[in-house]
């Protein structure tokens, strides 16, 4: 099969002599967060009965006008924000003109040589490092409907909820070199657009979608090969596979002699391939031109610094705090903002408790606990508060580690307070010396063969003695006491 | 009550705030000539019973506060009007009722205004002579066989033919003016912006504008200060100071400048419209007023651009025609046929030839040298208007280079037809307002116009220039009533 270095900082493909880098870019489709439609005032909202949701405007009754949602606008100017872009100041819709029965107006309200957002940049954390990833440019546009082809035997019905809904494009710049890189990416501008509130960033409810742009050519290569594009792919993991099929594709036709026509392809999640769709050609003739119904749209200074004076932490920034403040590795810092609501808890529960503890439970016990239930953050079954009382016991020597442990599986199972679950169960530690030298005592004499060993010179014996003291005290003796109090005794 | 229609609108509206006059009895009195007048094929759609059901509503509760209290208003069938069918002149919206009002028509409605019915016109508004109605000819009042001009021709005439005391109309190229000046009445192109295009089916949005048709200038002023309101439903709608248009006119036009653009003298203009203009020229002459000649050096770079933007445009807006939302469906045996059909049986000669003009001059590889070139003309022609405003108050023009010509005259040379526009096409390309005024007879005894064309959102000043020439011309109607 096909050999795939897939090692982080390089991803070639490699056939007897040639190294060939795949040269990837991403057209993002981002549903705007929004009550209501870019062009009228219907509800937006995900999962209602078909075309329920739908206003003369949206499904294009004569004499109908599109009149601009300003909230969607702003929240295309803060993405453009939060991905370090320019905002222009002047930008113009215009109609892309096909024929399509989910189109109503026969047209698409889009965004073509004036966009409303031009270039930007955002950062990747790669495990190799830090890498920058151009962005091309932002615009807004007009989702179109949905065809239904199965429900009917005869027809195809037509559902208008989803016309009209905003969407911004993303586009990248061909910066993108491998699977690893395309994961990030999309999780960088996704967890951007969600520290902003722009867009919910859900691809199971298709509020983020791509078109991927493939082209291969030999390593060490300056000029661009032919690029491919890779329709409506809805998730990371199609996405991967989709560019690893279509690079293998390429590099098998150039390897052959061939050369790669530039055409649209679709990804057939069942087969796991890619097939063509149209070819240049045949490529539709969308007859661009500016919406005579919408007034190009100017943006005066005082509206742009106005959002940009409300922007909130961004998780780059976010990251930098954390590494500074709370001394966390950028791998813990990287961990904690790649998520706003990872971050919000993690910043609740360190309010009141240490940050190194917290950090070590949230990204251990915490993650491991969400991952086995399959849960977001904020579906998480623990609390920030009740987290950050655990960790407090155990700075504070209530409890121990291994203890804690056993609270935090009790905690699961329903957000208890921590305090109450050691109370009713009596986990508390032992801590008073009086008693914990009780307990040496105890062990001490029933294992007088095993002390004199320890004194003849073996010391890893200590270690039999320490698990003897907490098997008598069911686990609760304080592990340093014990220490102290045991080097003591067996001297 | 013979002499009912034979008042002029503002005439009506004093006559009954005066209870001299009741609705019902204008209104019978128009629904009783237009079931008289069914040859001149002026109506598509009547809703007689519903308006003397109205006038029987205003007579039992009047309200004389409103601006056209219970008075009858038959309207081009493109406008929307809720719960009555809206064609556009095509066979393709032939079975659309629509569930909503435009707003221009509301607005009538809203100052007590009642709707006899809705008037015919050219497909779309795409024609000069109201032949391209799915629903068949309009026939000019003025004579037989004539044609009314169009597109808005079956609203002059039935205003001509005294079908309704006033009417509405759109004008994307003439489309007001050029029938008004056919037909001996008056016709007002707002300033583009004035009156919201909410409702109204589209043929080229960035020059679409509805406006009044009326018998004379105090008609105009006072339907057009109904009809012009601020529409956030219309983004293109601009939100001016509107002022009392009919209270504000005055006819003094004593030490304004009119401008006389040397490039509207064009080539073999007839005799008859020289004099006519001359005509116009002596009597602001004499008024005290100043002419000054001026120059518009790229009109004749208008009527192309208009006959590639307005086709680009319409080839988007009637996408929307399609067969599957609304409207007229032919049966396919896919969707691509069922596409076809629908649009080739659905849609008439001259809308199809404008659909792929406008399909033509917007593919790749031709919009730059005609889509942007045209919008760049645009711009010129524009800026002409904008040089010469800063020397005269308005300018002086005949509204048509010639009078109505026959039925069937011109209809198979479609570029001698686009001619007729020549006159009027570049005020809708520049946004400006300007009105027709009836200002004398060919030898035949046909009407002829001139035009008054005035700076944007300065309708007031072309009315008060527009009064005082129609006192001064005093234009009368030939037209006798040989169709009933």
């Amino acid at each position: 099969m096909d050999i795939v270095s897939k090692d982080n900082s390089e991803y070639l493909i490699i056939r007897k002599n040639n190294k060939y880098e795949v040269v990837i870019g991403l057209e993002v489709h981002a549903q705007v967060l929004s009550e209501s439609k870019l062009f009228s005032s219907s509800s937006t909202k995900f999962g209602a009965e078909p075309n329920t949701q739908v206003s003369l405007v949206d499904s294009a009754f004569p004499g109908m006008l599109p009149v601009i949602n300003e909230f969607c606008i702003k929240q295309a100017i803060k993405t453009g924000i939060g991905l370090n872009a320019k905002i222009n100041k002047k930008s113009i819709f215009d109609r892309k003109n096909y024929f399509y029965p989910d189109l109503p107006q026969g047209y698409q309200i889009s965004q073509y040589k004036n966009p409303i957002v031009g270039e930007g940049s955002v950062f990747l954390d790669l495990p190799s490092g830090e890498k920058k990833v151009g962005i091309e440019r932002l615009h807004l546009e007009q989702d179109a409907g949905k065809s239904i082809h199965d429900v009917d035997p005869q027809n195809t019905l037509v559902d208008l909820n989803r016309s009209g809904v905003a969407l911004m494009e993303i586009v990248s710049k061909p910066d993108l070199r491998s699977l690893e890189e395309v994961n990030a990416y999309i999780k960088k501008i996704r967890s951007i657009m969600r520290y902003l509130e722009t867009c919910d960033g859900n691809m199971q409810e298709g509020s983020l979608r791509a078109d991927v742009n493939v082209s291969v050519r030999k390593k060490g290569e300056k000029k661009l090969g032919t690029r491919c594009e890779i329709k409506n792919v809805n998730s990371i993991k199609f996405m991967q596979m989709a560019i690893d099929y279509e690079a293998n594709r390429q590099v098998d036709v150039l390897e052959e002699g061939g050369k790669i026509d530039q055409e649209t392809r679709l990804f057939d999640t069942k087969k796991n391939e890619t097939r063509s769709m149209r070819s240049k050609e045949d490529a539709h003739d969308y007859r661009y031109f500016p919406d005579p119904d919408l007034l190009p749209l100017e943006l005066t200074d005082d509206f742009i610094n106005n959002l940009k004076n409300n922007i909130p932490e961004l998780p780059d920034e976010k990251k930098k705090r954390f590494i500074e403040k709370f001394k966390l590795s950028a791998y813990e810092a990287n961990i904690l903002v790649s998520d706003i609501e990872t971050s919000k808890y993690f910043e609740e529960v360190i309010k009141n408790s240490d940050v190194k503890i917290s950090t070590n439970w949230i990204t251990g016990e915490l993650f491991a606990l969400l991952n086995e239930k399959n849960l977001e953050i904020t579906e998480s079954p623990i609390s920030a508060k009740h987290l950050s009382k655990l960790i407090n016991l155990i700075k504070d020597g209530t409890i121990s580690g291994k203890i804690a442990k056993s609270v935090f599986e009790i905690m699961a199972e329903g957000d208890k307070d921590p305090q109450k679950i050691i109370e009713e169960k009596g986990l508390k530690q032992e801590s008073d010396p009086k008693e914990l030298e009780k307990i040496v005592d105890k062990v001490v004499n029933e294992n007088q063969d095993k002390v004199k060993e320890y004194k003849s010179g073996k010391e890893k014996l200590f270690g039999f003695f320490v698990g003897q003291i907490m098997k008598v005290s069911g686990g609760k003796a304080n592990p340093q006491l014990v220490n102290k109090i045991l080097k003591e005794k067996l001297k | 009550m013979s002499d009912i229609i034979d008042l002029t609108l503002v005439e009506l509206v004093s006559k009954i705030k005066e209870k001299k006059i009741s609705s019902k009895e204008i209104i019978s009195a128009y629904v009783e000539r237009c079931e008289k007048s069914k040859k001149l094929n002026t109506f598509i759609t009547t809703d007689f019973e519903n308006a003397l059901i109205k006038a029987n509503e205003f007579d039992k509760n009047p309200n004389y506060e409103k601006k056209l209290p219970g008075i009858p208003l038959a309207v081009k069938d493109l406008f929307c009007t809720k719960n009555l069918r809206t064609t556009a002149g095509s066979k393709i919206l032939s079975n659309f009722i629509p569930t909503y009002e435009s707003t221009v028509t509301e607005n009538l409605w809203n100052e007590g205004s009642i709707l006899l019915g809705k008037l015919n016109c050219d497909e779309f508004a795409m024609g000069s002579s109201n032949e391209t109605s799915f629903y068949g000819k309009v026939q000019s009042p003025v004579g037989k066989n004539l044609v009314p001009g169009g597109s808005s021709g079956g609203s002059a005439s039935a205003l001509a033919g005294r079908l309704t005391p006033a009417t509405i109309g759109t004008d994307t190229g003439g489309s007001i003016r050029q029938p008004a000046s056919f037909t001996g009445t008056v016709g007002l192109k707002p300033t583009y912006g004035s009156c919201s295009r909410y409702g109204i089916v589209a043929f080229a949005s960035s020059l679409d504008q509805a406006g009044p048709m009326t018998n004379d200038v105090k008609d105009c002023a006072l339907l057009f200060e109904v009809m012009s309101s601020y529409d956030k439903k219309d983004s293109t709608s601009v939100n001016f100071k509107r002022s009392n248009y009919l209270k504000n006119l005055n006819s003094s036009i004593k030490g304004k400048k009119i401008g006389i653009p040397k490039e509207y003298r064009v080539n073999d203009m007839p005799k008859i419209i020289e004099d006519l203009w001359q005509k116009g020229i002596n009597i602001i002459k004499d008024a005290g007023a100043k002419i000054v000649d001026i120059s518009l050096p790229n009109t004749k770079y208008a009527l192309p651009a208009y006959y590639i933007v307005a086709p680009a445009e319409a080839s988007s807006n009637l996408a929307r025609y399609d067969g599957v939302k609304y409207g007229f469906r032919s049966k396919g045996t896919n969707l691509i046929d069922m596409y076809e059909k629908t649009r080739s049986e659905g849609f008439g000669n001259e809308v199809k030839r404008r659909i792929m003009i406008g399909t033509y001059v917007l593919s790749s590889g031709y919009y730059d040298a005609y889509y942007l070139k045209a919008q760049k003309v645009r711009k010129l022609i524009k800026n002409d208007f904008d040089e010469v405003y800063k020397k005269v108050d308005a300018i002086l023009t005949p509204s048509t280079p010639s009078s109505a010509f026959a039925i069937g005259e011109k209809t198979d040379d479609p570029v001698s037809m686009y001619l007729n526009d020549i006159f009027t096409v570049p005020i809708n390309l520049a946004g400006l307002p300007a009105i027709s005024i009836p200002s004398g007879h060919d030898p035949k005894g046909h009407p002829l116009g001139l035009q008054i064309i005035g700076k944007a959102f300065d309708e007031q000043n072309i009315f008060n220039i527009a009064y005082f020439m129609e006192q001064q011309i005093n234009f009368k109607s030939k037209i006798k009533d040989w169709w009933i």
